[in-house]
């Protein structure tokens, strides 16, 4: 099937989809350090993700999600990915990144890929804060702004400095804001005072 | 791979008799408005395909009763248009309408909202039912239009639509009913339900897309939504859609020759569907009213799986499908069908509608039946959500 109508997504997507890596599975009997759960129901989709973590190092990952395919797949894809990562860099893992290994995401999907790293990041607060850690990535790490889809203070100082000077600029490097739209009033402030600073 | 399409409810293959007809029908260029011959022959043939377009939903009115548009939209359109200049002009302006009407009523009736006509929109039961009562009390002296679809494409529930025309009638207001699902799936009499307007579209009984047409009762007000030449006695203007004209009339024939065999076929397609997914799979919900319901139509919900990831991979495996999922929409809203029904948002996002048609078979019922439950089952294994 080389018909480019012939799914809606990329042969990767597909096959996460159809194959998804590393999901939870009773039987085994895996033995998580720490979870994250994120997302509900009613909004379509959740997410739990399970890590075996040692000195700082994720070493296993399991899985479970209610979603739609494109939640399935970049959650299958990002599982995999973190396998073997430091738990600060696997924090700091964008859904951009996950949307360019599954070969892109169509702009209305990018959502569902989100809620992955967010759950994530939840279990590594969850390692954290069993750790006597709490916060220690949010308090010294960016400060995220576009909840959505994770983007931070520091990404609109990039985007900035890249040459973004006004919303859609910031948007058309970002994507921020493109999905609830919560985020714009805030990210707007930064944006203006980061303009001030590096533009002018 | 098996292809096996589900979604009849979205729209319709061509019934062959339709294509062969259009085939041939291809040479009918003539303008039916031209005074020559062959524009005088292309006109008599859109004449016949009008009384044949009548009969469908009436069998005693008038052809001159029929306009043809290019679909349900506009047909529910022009409707609404006509609502808002008779609003304007004074004296009554209060529509009333359901919560689970097709986007092109609800956006119509919003639209009116907005030039501040008053606008209900009724809410309905568990199984898609407006309540009569609450219909009577939400009519009233200043009541201009009821609206209320004959059968919903979701979940396929069939409205009460000789008392909902009784009650709009009592009220004094004018009755339009969005037939579009109805039609060719069950009887439709515009007498019998006292409809004061009727909307059909071609492409959901096995004719061309791009056509359809408003019933409106003799006596009616009408309001052109396109204005120009004076086709269709100043109704709807743009020269005639010969061909797809033509087909409508074939298929609207058809339709109503079939009628019998048809509900019979589906609906026995329809229980066995029904019947194995309930044997074979647990927990899951069936949406709409259990009798009054399209013959064709089945709509579950699967909690613990949602919507879009179910549909693509029955896609997958070839079969089609749609879902009330959001996911599915681009929206971050499940079905408002379903929301409607009070299901809760879990069960509209995992929500399937199977429809059926003329070329179901009972090897595509087999075929789903075998598909679906691993679906299901895998989907769920895999879910943070307890069916
Ligand atoms: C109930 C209902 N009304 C109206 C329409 C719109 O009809 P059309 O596609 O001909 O504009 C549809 C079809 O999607 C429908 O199901
Ligand atoms: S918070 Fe930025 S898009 Fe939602």
């Amino acid at each position: 099937m080389s018909d480019a109508f012939a799914w809606l997504y990329s042969d990767v997507v597909k096959d996460h989809f159809m194959n998804p890596k590393n999901v939870f599975n009773p039987d085994e009997g895996f033995k998580a350090d720490a979870e994250g759960l994120t997302g509900n129901v009613k909004c379509g989709d959740q997410m739990l993700f399970m890590l075996k973590i040692a000195d700082d190092v994720i070493v296993d990952v399991r899985w479970k999600t209610y979603g739609c395919a494109s939640a399935i797949a970049s959650t299958s894809m990002l599982s995999e990915v973190v396998k073997g990562m430091g738990i600060k860099d696997a924090y700091n893992i964008k859904p951009d990144d996950i949307a360019r290994r599954l070969g892109g995401l169509p702009d209305n999907k990018i959502h569902c890929s989100v809620l992955g790293d967010k759950a994530l990041r939840a279990a590594i607060d969850d390692h954290l804060a069993k750790t006597g850690r709490a916060g220690l990535f949010r308090n010294e790490g960016a400060r995220v702004i576009c909840t959505c889809l994770n983007i931070t203070d520091r990404d609109i100082e990039d985007a900035v400095k890249a040459g973004a000077r006004d919303w859609e600029g910031l948007q058309e490097r970002t994507k921020i804001g493109t999905v609830c739209g919560g985020c714009k009033t805030g990210a707007e402030e930064l944006l203006h005072e980061y303009v001030h600073i590096f533009a002018d | 791979m098996k292809n096996v399409y589900m979604d009849y409810n979205a729209t319709t293959p061509l019934h062959p008799a339709v294509a062969e007809g259009m085939k041939e029908d291809l040479s009918v260029y003539a303008n039916a408005s031209s005074m020559h011959e062959a524009g005088r022959r292309a006109m008599a043939r859109v004449e016949r395909a009008r009384a044949q377009v009548v009969a469908l939903v009436g069998a005693a009115a008038d052809p001159e009763r029929i306009v043809f548009t290019s679909g349900g939209s506009e047909s529910n359109n022009t409707v609404f248009a006509t609502m808002f200049h008779l609003g304007r002009r004074g004296g009554r302006r209060g529509i009333v309408t359901s919560s689970i009407e097709h986007p092109c009523v609800l956006n119509a009736a919003a639209w009116l909202r907005d030039e501040g006509f008053p606008v209900t929109f009724l809410p309905v039961d568990g199984d898609g039912k407006i309540d009569l009562d609450g219909l009577r009390a939400a009519v009233g002296p200043d009541t201009l239009l009821v609206s209320v679809m004959a059968a919903n494409n979701e979940i396929g529930t069939i409205q009460d639509m000789r008392s909902i025309g009784a009650i709009a009638k009592a009220a004094g207001a004018y009755f339009h009913t969005d037939a579009t699902q109805a039609v060719g799936k069950v009887p439709v009499d515009v007498e019998e339900w006292g409809a004061d307007y009727l909307t059909l579209s071609c492409h959901k009984i096995y004719g061309p897309k791009g056509v359809g047409a408003l019933y409106f009762r003799k006596g009616a007000p009408f309001e052109p939504l396109i204005r120009g030449g004076h086709q269709e006695h100043g109704h709807r203007a743009g020269t005639y859609n010969n061909l797809g004209i033509l087909g409508f009339g074939t298929a609207a024939s058809l339709a109503r020759e079939e009628l019998a065999s048809y509900a019979s076929h589906v609906g026995r397609l329809r229980a066995r569907l029904r019947d194995g997914i309930l044997a074979a799979i647990p927990k899951v919900r069936v949406n709409g009213h259990p009798v009054e319901v399209l013959p064709n139509t089945l709509n579950v919900s699967f909690p613990g799986a949602e919507g879009e990831a179910i549909l693509l991979h029955l896609d997958l495996s070839g079969i089609r499908v749609s879902t009330g999922s959001a996911c599915a929409s681009g929206s971050l809203e499940p079905s408002h069908v379903l929301m409607a029904t009070g299901v809760g948002p879990e069960l509209a996002h995992g929500s399937i509608r199977f429809s059926l048609g003329r070329d179901s078979t009972d090897e595509d019922v087999d075929y789903v039946l075998s598909v679906l439950p691993p679906a299901i089952a895998r989907l769920r294994s895999m879910s943070t959500v307890q069916a």
